[in-house]
This record gives structure tokens, C-alpha cells and sequence, in this order.
């Protein structure tokens, strides 16, 4: 038994993804990689929540159709945002009305479902399963920060939360696929009593190092095993601690293998200080980009590390530091 | 924070945060605070002018003038979506003048309207303004009760 | 000339406040509402002190339109009320000198919520 790692017995294929973003992310640097880019940050409806409800639910439709599976076809709907009791997702399951299973694991949702699909199918236990997340600036900015329109600054660490949302679907089909999931690693919760609110890639940067070397351990592996290390929402300036971090631990990573989605999202002239966050931003840019480079044959094998920043507006007013979670998923092509 | 952390690894790695985090830009951040802000008082000073010798506002009523015409210009900028930008480049330049303090209570309450009018718009006119009005009405009670006090006594 | 004057004063003074609000803001992690709540609590002690009458008297709207005015005008109310009625007035010379702007607040305040959106940012 490895200590975190789960290395699955069955052959999952990732056999669709879909990507939505909104008007800021299409301007990105990543703009060109993804389904659907959203002129109207609302979506025309009523408010902020049910326009990320309704982002995720075209996103895993569209999924679902990419796949070739009817709605009702769809064994397991995993799926988290970033709001309280999971609205977004909630509301996005109500409207697909499929066996559903909410999860919060801030940024790292998307990973954390994306092993549970995994575990669900390689147990046998159901034949297909999509993951999703999403987030939306505003409703999180609502939530966690200020209102829209309060008149204030924020320091350089902070970060954007991204509106988006990403989609897979997993199946054990014979049929070839673009990529598919070999390992599995859990996170643990690790706290180094970052607490400031404005700096989440200071406070999970450990808890990432800590996933990826538990990865390494568990399976034998390191660097030279992936063509890319792929971190989550650790923006410039979490990368840059997460590169230290390791290298205290003794482990050197070349800068090329190194890439983070939210350092990738948004480009530094968009003005996102330290680049992007929210559980849309991997899950936008894993089905985007990391799975369409896989797929287009550019990289073999990813390790993809999907960090969360487990705050709350309670944690943060009561004074508490700001744990970290990280989920890594290896990605490898298929066939 | 200044409390220092008892596990040295936490200690060390705040430390590592703080080196490796790049501060504001400060002489920028203090310039933008500071012609903003002083063009906010400047307007502040013309709307006062304006009161007294124009429309001929009694001494003190002037004042009161002045501060009701820039709450409403703090409201309307909030409104019309540029208040917020404005504090993106000013900060404190455009968050200390009581345009802030107007921007404080628009926008919570132009945000959560989707919340209802007496537990959205209602409750949350006050997130920041109740603090504020809190403890200067507290501070100013006991500013006056001291003075009250002082009077009695000599 | 003493026209430009009284601008250019209100201009530098009220420069200079938001300055130290800038400083807060930069240096340390408070939030823009502590520092609301700072710099009204502070005018409220500094005029109390009789230190900040002498500012107001020399920049004009420079040190009444920072939040430290309102803080000045809170004070200022308390100890007029203090004289003129006593404790009672001590009691509510604060709001009855501050109630123009905190009543034009409230219903300005109302008014945009009815009347304006939410814009998302870019």
C-alpha cells in the first residue's frame, strides 16, 4: 500500500473535455485553447451564481457531447466551485438531474474529483464519470473579498479568481483515447502559518511540494518521469516558492518542466497581480491545454498538481492561518 | 505578522515568503494616493467655495454643502462603475476622502440588491459604514462626555 | 493669489492624509474598512485634543473632506453639544453635526442600489 498514491488497476481513459472562460480569460494568453469564451461575464441571468452554474452546466453538456454519451447515459457527475454549499454545482446537478457527488477542495477541486472518478470506475463501481469545477470573479469576490464596485487596492501576491469551468469525461471504453489516468496521489492538509489572505500561493505552495514528493515516493518516480509538472493556481510568485522548497528538499526541477495554470492564464499586462486562482483556472486550462497537448501528441506523461487554499471568510476574520491542500493526478497518452 | 511562530520550519518559510515577494511599487503608490486625494479635497474646497459665495450658504451650512455633494458624487461614480477603478490606481487617495465613505455604502448595497431589499440592500448599506459610525459616534461621546466633565470640574 | 492658495493648501494637506492612508494600506494588512474606521476614530481624538481645529483652520476642505473631518465634525458636535445642553448634548452633538452627510449617505446609497448593476471587472 502506497502512503497517498493510488495507482489504478484499469485502463481510464479521459475521453472528452470541455473548457469555458470568461471575457478576461479569452484575452489571455491561453485564449486560443478553449471551447467557449464567454462575451457576457452573466450569461443573461439573474445573478453572478447562476451564471457559474449555468458556465459549468454547458461545460459538462458539452463534455458529454464531445464524448458521444447521452445525459442519462452518465453514471457519475463529480463537480465543486468555490462557494458556500457549493451553489454552482448544486444547481448544475439539479439541471442534469444524474448521480452526483459535491466536493470542495478550493483550487484543487478539480483533481480531487477528477481521482474520485477514477476510484469510482477502476472499483468497478460505475462505468463513466465526468469531473468538473468551475469558479467565477465575481461571485468568489463576493464571497471572500469586497463587493464589485468598493474603490480598493490590492498587493502584488494576490490573485485573480478566474471565471471559467472544465469538464472530463472517464471511461473504461476499448475504443483509443486522447489521454488517459494512471496515478492518483491525495493530498494531505499541510499548514505553514501563512495568513495572509492575499499571498494563496505562499499558503499552498507546501502543501504542493508535499503531494509531489509523496508522488515521487509512492511511485518510484521523478522529475525526468514527466514531460511537465503542472501546478495549479500557485501564480509567479507560488512557483517560485515551490521551486525553493524543493530544492531544499534536495530536489532540482529545470524550469522548462515546470508550468503553473495560473501563472499561464492570464498574461502580467492583464494586471492579475500574481497571476490566476479558483477551481475553474486548472480545470479550464487541464482540459483546454494540458489535455489537448497530450492529445496532439506534445507530451507523453504530466503530472498534474491541482493546490487548494482551504480558507474561509470565517477562518480568515477569526485570525487563522490558511491550510493547503494539493491532489496530483499522471496523466499519460493513450495507447 | 509580527507574532513570531514557534515551529522553525513555519518561521523559516515566512521568512522565505517575505523575501521572495515582491513589495508595491511604494513611490508610485504614495504619488497616485497622493494627487488623487489631494484633487478630491481640492473639488472639496471649490464645492465649498461655490456654497458660500454663490448660492450664500450660512457659515457651517457651507460645509454640510460640501460633504453631501461629494457623497453624491461618490455614489454616482460607484454606480456608474468607475469608482472602483479609480481606487484600483489611488488607493487610499480615493478610499480616505468621504467619496470612500460613500463608495463604502454604494457598492455592498448596489452588489447584494440581488439579496433583497431589506437583508441585501438594507443590511448591507452598513458593512463598512456601521463600523465606521460605531466608533466615531462612540469616540465622539466620549469625547463629549469628557469635555462635559471637564467643564463641571473647573 | 490667495485663492490659488486656499486650493493649493487643501490640495497638499488632503494629499498628505491620504498618504498616511497609503502607508497603511502598503505596509501593513488592514483592510480598507480598518482604515475607515482609523482615521475617524483618530479625528475624533485629535480634535478632542484640540490639535486638529488648528489643520482645519489652515487647509480647509484639505482636512474635512479625509474621513479625519468627519471625525473632526463627530467631535467637534459633541463638545458644542457638551456646552450648549450639557451631557444630553454631549450625547448627540456628534450625529446632529454629522447628520447631513450620513443622511444624504443612507439615501444616495439606496438610490444606486435601485438604480444601478453591478459591472464585472476587467
Amino acid at each position: 500500500m502506497m502512503k497517498q498514491t493510488i495507482a489504478f488497476n484499469h485502463r481510464l481513459a479521459l475521453r472528452a473535455r470541455a473548457s469555458c472562460v470568461g471575457p478576461k480569460e479569452g484575452k489571455g494568453p491561453l485564449g486560443w485553447c478553449f471551447d467557449r469564451v464567454l462575451k457576457d461575464d452573466l450569461l443573461g441571468q439573474a445573478t453572478w451564481e447562476l451564471a457559474e452554474s449555468e458556465m459549468l452546466r454547458q461545460t459538462v453538456s458539452l463534455c458529454l457531447e464531445r464524448g458521444g454519451l447521452m445525459p442519462d447515459q452518465l453514471e457519475l457527475l463529480a463537480s465543486g466551485d468555490l462557494l458556500n454549499q457549493l451553489m454552482p454545482s448544486c444547481f448544475m446537478a439539479r439541471a442534469l438531474g444524474r448521480p452526483f457527488m459535491g466536493l470542495y477542495g478550493a483550487c484543487s477541486t478539480f483533481v480531487e474529483a477528477m481521482i474520485l472518478c477514477g476510484v469510482m470506475i477502476d472499483g468497478g463501481y460505475r462505468n463513466n464519470a465526468v469531473c468538473a469545477a468551475s469558479s467565477h470573479f465575481c461571485t468568489a469576490e463576493r464571497q471572500f473579498r469586497s463587493p464589485l464596485e468598493l474603490g480598493t487596492q490590492r498587493p502584488p501576491s494576490a490573485q485573480w479568481t478566474a471565471t471559467a469551468a472544465g469538464a472530463a469525461l472517464m471511461d473504461t471504453a476499448k475504443a483509443p483515447a486522447a489521454a488517459r489516468l494512471t496515478h492518483g496521489t491525495l493530498g494531505r492538509v499541510i499548514d505553514y502559518e501563512v495568513t495572509d489572505a492575499n499571498h494563496m500561493g505562499a499558503a499552498m505552495a507546501p502543501a504542493v511540494a508535499d503531494t509531489i514528493l509523496a508522488h515521487f515516493e509512492d511511485t518510484g518516480r521523478d522529475f525526468r518521469d514527466y514531460d511537465r509538472v503542472i501546478t495549479g493556481d500557485l501564480g509567479w510568485i507560488g512557483r517560485n516558492l515551490l521551486r525553493e522548497l524543493l530544492r531544499e528538499r534536495g530536489v532540482a526541477v529545470a524550469d522548462e518542466k515546470l508550468a503553473d495554470c495560473g501563472a499561464s492564464l492570464f498574461s502580467q499586462e492583464q494586471d492579475p497581480h500574481a497571476g490566476g486562482s479558483g477551481c475553474g483556472c486548472v480545470a479550464s486550462v487541464s482540459c483546454g491545454y494540458v489535455l489537448r497537448k497530450i492529445e496532439e501528441g506534445a507530451w507523453e506523461r504530466v503530472l498534474l498538481v491541482a493546490s487548494g487554499a482551504l480558507l474561509s471568510p470565517t477562518s480568515s476574520q477569526q485570525g487563522q492561518s490558511i491550510p493547503g491542500i494539493a491532489y496530483a493526478a499522471a496523466l499519460e497518452a493513450d495507447g | 505578522m509580527s507574532k513570531t511562530l514557534k515551529d522553525p520550519t513555519h518561521r523559516r518559510y515566512n521568512r522565505m515568503v517575505k523575501a521572495m515577494t515582491p513589495g508595491s511599487n511604494y513611490l508610485q503608490g504614495y504619488a497616485r494616493a497622493f494627487w488623487v486625494g489631494g484633487l478630491i479635497c481640492a473639488v472639496g474646497q471649490l464645492l465649498s467655495l461655490f456654497g458660500e459665495k454663490i448660492l450664500g450658504l450660512p457659515e457651517g451650512s457651507d460645509a454640510m454643502f460640501t460633504s453631501i455633494a461629494l457623497i453624491f458624487l461618490g455614489v454616482l461614480l460607484t454606480g456608474l462603475g468607475v469608482y472602483d477603478d479609480i481606487g484600483r490606481y489611488a488607493g487610499a487617495g480615493s478610499i480616505v476622502p468621504i467619496t470612500g465613505f460613500a463608495n463604502s455604502m454604494a457598492s455592498p448595497a448596489i452588489e447584494f440588491r440581488r439579496e433583497g431589499l431589506v437583508l441585501g440592500v438594507g443590511a448591507k448599506l452598513f458593512t463598512v459604514a456601521g463600523p465606521v459610525l460605531v466608533y466615531g459616534l462612540s469616540a465622539s461621546i466620549a469625547a463629549g462626555v469628557i469635555y462635559w466633565l471637564m467643564g463641571r470640574l473647573s | 493669489m490667495a485663492l490659488f492658495l486656499t486650493f493649493l493648501k487643501a490640495f497638499v494637506v488632503g494629499g498628505l492624509i491620504c498618504c498616511v492612508g497609503q502607508a497603511l494600506l502598503m505596509h501593513t494588512q488592514l483592510t480598507s474598512a480598518r482604515i475607515l474606521v482609523l482615521f475617524v476614530v483618530s479625528g475624533v481624538a485629535l480634535t478632542a485634543l484640540g490639535l486638529y481645529k488648528p489643520l482645519v483652520d489652515f487647509a480647509g476642505a484639505g482636512a474635512t473632506v479625509p474621513l479625519l473631518g468627519f471625525g473632526y465634525s463627530l467631535a467637534m458636535g459633541a463638545m458644542q453639544g457638551a456646552r450648549s445642553s450639557g451631557l444630553l448634548g454631549a450625547v448627540t452633538g456628534g450625529l446632529v453635526r454629522t447628520a447631513a452627510g450620513i443622511a444624504s449617505a443612507v439615501v444616495f446609497g439606496l438610490l444606486a442600489a435601485l438604480l444601478f448593476k453591478p459591472h464585472a471587472k476587467r
